[in-house]
């Protein structure tokens, strides 16, 4: 009963927080609204004893990703202040097609997909330490791949960012 | 209820409170309750008595008294201060944005507070024994990049929003060379719990006996993440007032005021945790209760030390800071975490583990200084400033 109660009480704050972020006329008020609803997935998370996951949810998404999100919006010039409108013109049919999408996707991984189900109960001790070396065991290929996408990245940040010589 | 032994008195305190016709659920809830209160009024009170330190000990240092009016040596200044803080008006700038400007100091609070959970205290004794203990502290500490970043944003203060800048530029920067200390300290340990980590340095080995360049990568990250001399540029004084605190006065100051020192216990309790052994010393197995006195000592010492470097160091340039942290901590912390990793692989006897980590980092240590002491002869060059526009 308790449980029920806090996962509506976060879901909803996740929600609203989730809304305020399309429809909030300041950017940077967008970007904080942004960091809530991540804190509201991590809760969600730690209802679902998944303690890896919102520890990593809140390091990368609150920790990296929003605060780079924020460093962006506050060197972009005349972003800070100024109420720009979330709407315009084919609001609409954005929000139609967002919100096909999102049937097609919802119908797509809850009735067609075939998960392996796993018999239900208390998640095991050693659960981290599985993880880890799943991650470097069985799945190293696509952890490796993942890792070289990054650095790629990151190289071609530097390459278009770097003073060029005159 | 046994006193020497802290561990007991949770089932004590369960049992009496249940006999009184409460439910486990309720029994639980106020044993929780008394329990985070405990710790934070420990925090606050050792806070108290933390920066009456820090500044008569600085006095010392730049010859001078320090506090001595308030109280026996000024003990009683740090409570004057205080009340006076907390008695004066609240202020908030005109253009401000509200909602942001005093949610931000509380966010800053309360990142450190969650911190303060999973600290070991004693045999058995900590506030959560998180097994992604490591992952938590690191996670939770970015919520105060946040704090940071919505103070110098909603002060709508140029200083303040310089301040900011500086926040996300250099805790961004020396928070990977501190993961990657802590990832070191992770693979020898073998856990990411703190309480584990504690119990992986039994038998007087500490981390720090094994590992002394992780612990000296440790101190200077730690350092830098608390905004201590020589990395203050976040509020240098004489560039940008105060930083990301600037348009904050009374209680809403005084919260930044306690962030800090909170930073400072908390880096150095962990410093203490990780490479010093945590509550281990004499008779800490048989009499859980000196494992307080052990933990206090050692997390005093490292406080001391951050004092000393404060007290006596000038502050870095900003480049000299940035260049710092990405030209020399980052690739040497990564070289550590591989020597680390390849040491453990080898499966050796434990002798044999701890001499041959012990040898390659006093060996990182001697080639870092070499590299370091060949750029100062070689002297650091301002990076060129060209403005393409």
């Amino acid at each position: 009963m308790v449980m029920r109660v806090v996962f509506v009480v976060v879901s909803l704050f996740t929600l609203v927080m989730a809304f305020m972020v399309v429809s909030h006329p300041t950017l940077f008020s967008s970007a904080l609204y942004l960091v809530a609803t991540f804190l509201g997935v991590a809760g969600l998370y730690v209802l679902l004893e998944a303690d890896f996951l919102a520890v990593v949810q809140v390091m990368i998404y609150v920790g990296a990703v929003s605060i780079l999100i924020i460093f962006a919006i506050m060197l972009s010039r005349g972003m800070m202040g100024k109420r720009t409108s979330s709407h315009n013109r084919q609001a609409k049919w954005v929000a139609l097609a967002s919100l096909l999408l999102a049937i097609l996707l919802l119908y797509f991984i809850t009735v067609l997909m075939r998960w392996p189900a796993v018999q239900a109960g208390p998640v095991p001790a050693g659960a981290i330490q599985m993880l880890g070396q799943d991650l470097v065991g069985r799945y190293v290929v696509p952890f490796e791949v993942a890792s070289v996408l990054l650095l790629v990245a990151l190289v071609g940040a530097i390459v278009l960012a770097r003073e060029r010589e005159i | 209820m046994n006193l020497l032994d802290p561990q007991t008195i949770a089932p004590w305190f369960i049992k009496v409170v249940g006999s009184l016709g409460l439910s486990a659920f309720w029994t639980q809830l106020i044993w929780d309750v008394i329990g985070s209160v405990s710790l934070v009024l420990f925090a606050i009170v050792s806070i108290l008595f933390i920066v009456w330190l820090e500044r008569k000990f600085a006095a010392r240092v730049q010859d001078r008294l320090g506090p001595n009016r308030v109280g026996p040596y000024g003990l009683l200044q740090t409570i004057a201060d205080t009340i006076k803080l907390l008695t004066k008006e609240d202020i908030t700038p005109a253009t401000a944005d509200r909602v942001s400007y005093n949610i931000a100091p509380i966010l800053a609070v309360f990142s450190v507070f969650m911190v303060m959970v999973v600290i070991p205290f004693a045999k058995g004794v900590s506030g959560a024994d998180l097994n992604v203990g490591v992952l938590y502290i690191t996670a939770v500490s970015s919520l105060g990049i946040m704090a940071a970043l919505m103070a110098g944003w909603s002060s709508d203060n140029k200083y303040a929003l310089i301040g900011g800048f500086r926040v996300v530029a250099q805790l961004l920067s020396y928070e990977v060379p501190m993961v990657m200390a802590m990832v070191s300290v992770v693979l020898v340990s073998g856990s990411m719990s703190l309480q584990k980590i504690v119990g992986a340095q039994a038998g007087g080995r500490w981390f720090f006996w094994v590992m002394p360049a992780v612990f000296l990568l440790y101190l200077t990250t730690a350092l830098a993440e608390n905004e201590r001399t020589p990395f203050d540029l976040l509020e240098a004084d004489s560039e940008i007032v105060a930083g990301y605190h600037i348009e904050y006065g009374g209680i809403k100051f005084a919260w930044f005021f306690l962030t800090f020192f909170l930073n400072t216990l908390f880096l150095a309790s962990f410093a203490a945790t990780f490479f010093l052994g945590g509550w281990r010393g004499p008779f800490a197995e048989q009499v859980p209760i000196l494992g307080f006195v052990y933990y206090f000592l050692k997390t005093t010492l490292v406080i001391f030390f951050m004092m000393w470097v404060r007290a006596t160091w000038p502050r870095l340039r900003i480049d000299q800071m940035m260049s710092f942290a990405w030209k020399v901590l980052v690739p040497t912390s990564l070289v550590l975490v591989m020597i680390t990793a390849i040491i453990l692989k080898l499966g050796l006897s434990p002798f044999w583990e701890t001499g041959l980590l012990l040898i390659s980092n006093l060996a990182v240590i001697l080639v870092v200084l070499g590299f370091l002491g060949r750029a100062l002869r070689l002297g650091i060059e301002r990076p060129k400033r060209r403005v393409v526009a």
